[in-house]
C-alpha cells in the first residue's frame, strides 16, 4: 500500500479519537443517565427485596435469565465470526473484526452480571461457589452452574485477549501521533511495541492459534448455557438439540447486533470509505443463512414435541401456539423469519438500510425467543396444580432497558479511545478506496485517448 | 543505547539495505527491521519466521487439561457427596470443565509466549523512530561498536534511498518508546 493511502487511513481512523464534538458528550450523558437509572433501580430492588420483581413460584427464572441468555448470545457476534473469517483469510473481514470483537467483550460482561442481579442479594454470590466450607454447604461440583462459570471465564479471557492483542500496534501508532495525556496513555498501552519483523510474525502466529482455540470455546459457551435448561426435566427443556439450537440462535442474534453496530458507526464516525455496502451484503447473506437455520431448529423442536404428544410438553407447547404466550410467539416468528428472509433474499432490498431493518427485527425476535424458552415451560410444569403465570414488573423492565444503554455507552466510549477499525490490518489488505480507484482508472489519460 | 539506522519508503530499498549490512559483516540477529505493518513480499520479512509458538500452545493446553483433571477429580474426592445418583467421580460433567481449562491453558500459553518471545513490553528502551508510524521502514543496528559505525552508515546508504540517523536516544516518556536523536 502506498504511503499516501496509508497516511489517509491513519488520519481518517484517528480523527474520531482526536476530535470530539458536543454530540459525543450529549450521547454519553443520555446513555449514562439511563445506565444510572438501571443501577438505581437495582439498588432499589436490593433495598426493598426481590419481591418487587414478578418472579414467584413456579416461575423462578424470568426476565433476568432471559437477558443472561440473550446477551451471551449477542456475544457470539464478535470473536466467533472474527475467528472464522481470520482462519479462512477473508479479505473483507479487515474493517469488520474489531467492531465485532468489542461486542463480544462487552456483551459477555453485561450477560455475566445477570445471574448476580437474579440472586436478589448479590453480596451472597459466593454461596454459589462450591468452595470448601465449614457451614455444611453441600457443594455440587457436577452442577451446570459450575460449567457456566468455567465456560464464561474462559470465553471472556480469550475474547478480551483476542481483542486486545491486535490493538497493540494501533496503540503504538497513537503513541506516535498524539500529545499530552493521550501520548502517556497510549505509550503505556503500546507496551513499547516497535514493529520488528519478529514481533509481527509472533503476533500473527498468536492470532492464528487463538482463532483456532476460540472457535470451539465460543461454541461450547452457548452449548453450556443451553445445558442450564436441557439438563433439567422440565417440559420443552429436556431436549437433545438445545445445544446446536442455542448456538445457531446466538450466532443469528450476534450477526444482527454486529450489522446494527457497524451501520451506526459508519454513520456517526463517517466511515463510509471503510465500511462498504459489500460488508453489509456479506453479513446480510450470513444473517439470511442463520435465519433459515434457526427456522429449521424451531420446526424440528416443535414438531418433535407435537408429534410425541406427551401431555406436559404439549401443554407448554400449546401455551405458545394459541395460549397466553401466542402473541409473543408469533411476533417472534414474524421478526426472525417472515420479515428478514424476504429482505435479505432480494438483492435490491439487501442494502445497508435493509440489513439494519432486518437486524432490528431479529434482535427483538431473539429476545422474545429467549423469553419463550424460559417462561412458558416453567409456568407449565408436569402437574397442573403447580402451573402459574409471570408478569414482568417495572424494576425488571427498567434494568433490562438500562443494559442496552450500558452496551451502547461502553461501545461509544471504546470507539472514542481506540480505533474501531484495526488500522494496521487495513493497511495490509487491499486498497480500501475501490470506488476512488475505479474513478482514477476511468479518468486515466489512456482511456480518454481511446475513442 | 546507541543505534545506527536509516528510514526507507520502499520495501525494495529495505531489502537492499539488509543485504548490504549482511555484506558488511553484520550478523543476521543484529539487523533490525521495523515497520508499521507486516510486509510479506520480501526476503527480509521472512527472517524470524520459525517459532515454537504452536508447540508451546499445545503444552499449555496439556497443562490446562492436567489442571482440569486435578481440580474436578480432586474436589469430588475431597467432598464425596452423592448428587443426582451420579458416581463420585463423574466423568461426563467433568469433561466440560476439563475442556474449558484445556483451552484456557492453550490461550494463556500463547499470549505469554508472544510477550516473552516478541519482548513486549521490553525492559529497556529500544531502537525506534516515530516516522515508522508515517509509513517509513526502519533498518538499523543497535549498540554498534564505534569503529564499525562508518561502515554501517555506508551500507545503509549504499542503496541511495535512505535517511540516515544515528546517536543516543532522546529522553522520551518512559513508556513511549525510544527515539534516537537525529
Amino acid at each position: 500500500m502506498n504511503e499516501t493511502t496509508a497516511r489517509r487511513i491513519s488520519d481518517d481512523l484517528l480523527r474520531p479519537l482526536l476530535n470530539t464534538s458536543w454530540r459525543f458528550y450529549a450521547l454519553v450523558a443520555v446513555l449514562a443517565s439511563v445506565v444510572a437509572m438501571g443501577v438505581g433501580t437495582w439498588a432499589y430492588q436490593m433495598y426493598m427485596g426481590f419481591g418487587l420483581t414478578g418472579i414467584n413460584n413456579p416461575v423462578f427464572w424470568a426476565f433476568y435469565i432471559t437477558n443472561f441468555v440473550f446477551w451471551i448470545g449477542i456475544s457470539h457476534a464478535g470473536t466467533l465470526i472474527s475467528a472464522i473469517l481470520r482462519l479462512v483469510d477473508a479479505g473483507w473481514r479487515r474493517p469488520v473484526t474489531r467492531c465485532a470483537e468489542v461486542i463480544t467483550a462487552f456483551a459477555l460482561m453485561i450477560g455475566a452480571m445477570f445471574p448476580i442481579i437474579h440472586l436478589g442479594r448479590p453480596w451472597l454470590f459466593f454461596w454459589l461457589v462450591p468452595y470448601p466450607s465449614e457451614r455444611q454447604i453441600w457443594p455440587n461440583f457436577r452442577s451446570p452452574l459450575v460449567w457456566d462459570f468455567f465456560a464464561i471465564t474462559t470465553y471472556l479471557t480469550g475474547s478480551v485477549l483476542f481483542l486486545v492483542l491486535p490493538m497493540i500496534p494501533d496503540f503504538a501508532l497513537l503513541r506516535d501521533k498524539t500529545t499530552g495525556w493521550r501520548r502517556t496513555l497510549y505509550g503505556v498501552l503500546a507496551l513499547r511495541w516497535q514493529g520488528t519483523t519478529k514481533q509481527w510474525h509472533r503476533l500473527e502466529s498468536a492470532m492464528q492459534i487463538m482463532a483456532i482455540a476460540i472457535i470451539p470455546v465460543a461454541v461450547s459457551v452457548h452449548t453450556i448455557v443451553s445445558f442450564d435448561f436441557s439438563m433439567a426435566p422440565v417440559p420443552m427443556w429436556h431436549s437433545t438439540i438445545f445445544g446446536p439450537y442455542f448456538v445457531a440462535g446466538a450466532i443469528f442474534s450476534g450477526i444482527a447486533a454486529l450489522i446494527i453496530a457497524m451501520a451506526t458507526l459508519r454513520k456517526l464516525l463517517h466511515l463510509e470509505d471503510y465500511l462498504h455496502p459489500v460488508h453489509f451484503q456479506n453479513l446480510g447473506k450470513l444473517l439470511l443463512l442463520m435465519s433459515l437455520l434457526w427456522a429449521y431448529f424451531v420446526f424440528s423442536e416443535r414438531l418433535t414435541v407435537w408429534y410425541g404428544n406427551e401431555a406436559a410438553e404439549v401443554a407448554a407447547f400449546l401455551a405458545t401456539q394459541r395460549g397466553s404466550y401466542a402473541p409473543l410467539y408469533w411476533t417472534m416468528i414474524v421478526c426472525n423469519f417472515v420479515i428478514p428472509v424476504p429482505i435479505l433474499s432480494l438483492r435490491k432490498l439487501r442494502t445497508i438500510g435493509g440489513c439494519v431493518v432486518a437486524s432490528s427485527f431479529v434482535l427483538v425476535g431473539m429476545w422474545l425467543e429467549r423469553f419463550l424458552i424460559v417462561v412458558p415451560s416453567l409456568s407449565h410444569k408436569y402437574l397442573t396444580y403447580s402451573w402459574g403465570h409471570y408478569r414482568p414488573q417495572p424494576v425488571e423492565i427498567l434494568i433490562t432497558i438500562s443494559t442496552f444503554a450500558a452496551m451502547a455507552l461502553l461501545y461509544t466510549l471504546f470507539a472514542k479511545l481506540v480505533p474501531i477499525i484495526s488500522i494496521w490490518e487495513l493497511k495490509v489488505g487491499e486498497d480500501p478506496f475501490p470506488a476512488e480507484t475505479q474513478e482514477q482508472i476511468r479518468d486515466h489519460p489512456l482511456w480518454k485517448a481511446i475513442p | 543505547m546507541n543505534a545506527v539506522y536509516a528510514l526507507y519508503t520502499e520495501p525494495a530499498d529495505v531489502q537492499r539495505a539488509v543485504d548490504n549490512l549482511r555484506a558488511a559483516g553484520v550478523a543476521e540477529h543484529e539487523i533490525t527491521v521495523i515497520s508499521s505493518e507486516p510486509i510479506e513480499e520480501f526476503e527480509f520479512s521472512h527472517r524470524d519466521e520459525a517459532t515454537w509458538l504452536p508447540w508451546i500452545a499445545g503444552c499449555g493446553g496439556a497443562a490446562g487439561l492436567a489442571a482440569g483433571v486435578l481440580l474436578t477429580v480432586g474436589t469430588e474426592l475431597a467432598w464425596p457427596i452423592s448428587t443426582g445418583n451420579m458416581p463420585i467421580v463423574a466423568w461426563w460433567p467433568n469433561l466440560i470443565v476439563i475442556f474449558e481449562l484445556t483451552m484456557l491453558g492453550a490461550i494463556l500459553a500463547t499470549v505469554v509466549t508472544l510477550f516473552v518471545t516478541a519482548r513486549i513490553p521490553s525492559r529497556e528502551p529500544r531502537m525506534y523512530d516515530p516516522a515508522v508510524s508515517d509509513g517509513k521502514i526502519l533498518v538499523g543496528v543497535e549498540k554498534p561498536a564505534a569503529d564499525v559505525i562508518p561502515a554501517l552508515e555506508r551500507a545503509l546508504l549504499a542503496g541511495g534511498a535512505g535517511q540516515l540517523r544515528s546517536g543516543p536516544p532522546a529522553p522520551t516518556p518512559a513508556a513511549a518508546g525510544t527515539n534516537p536523536r537525529p
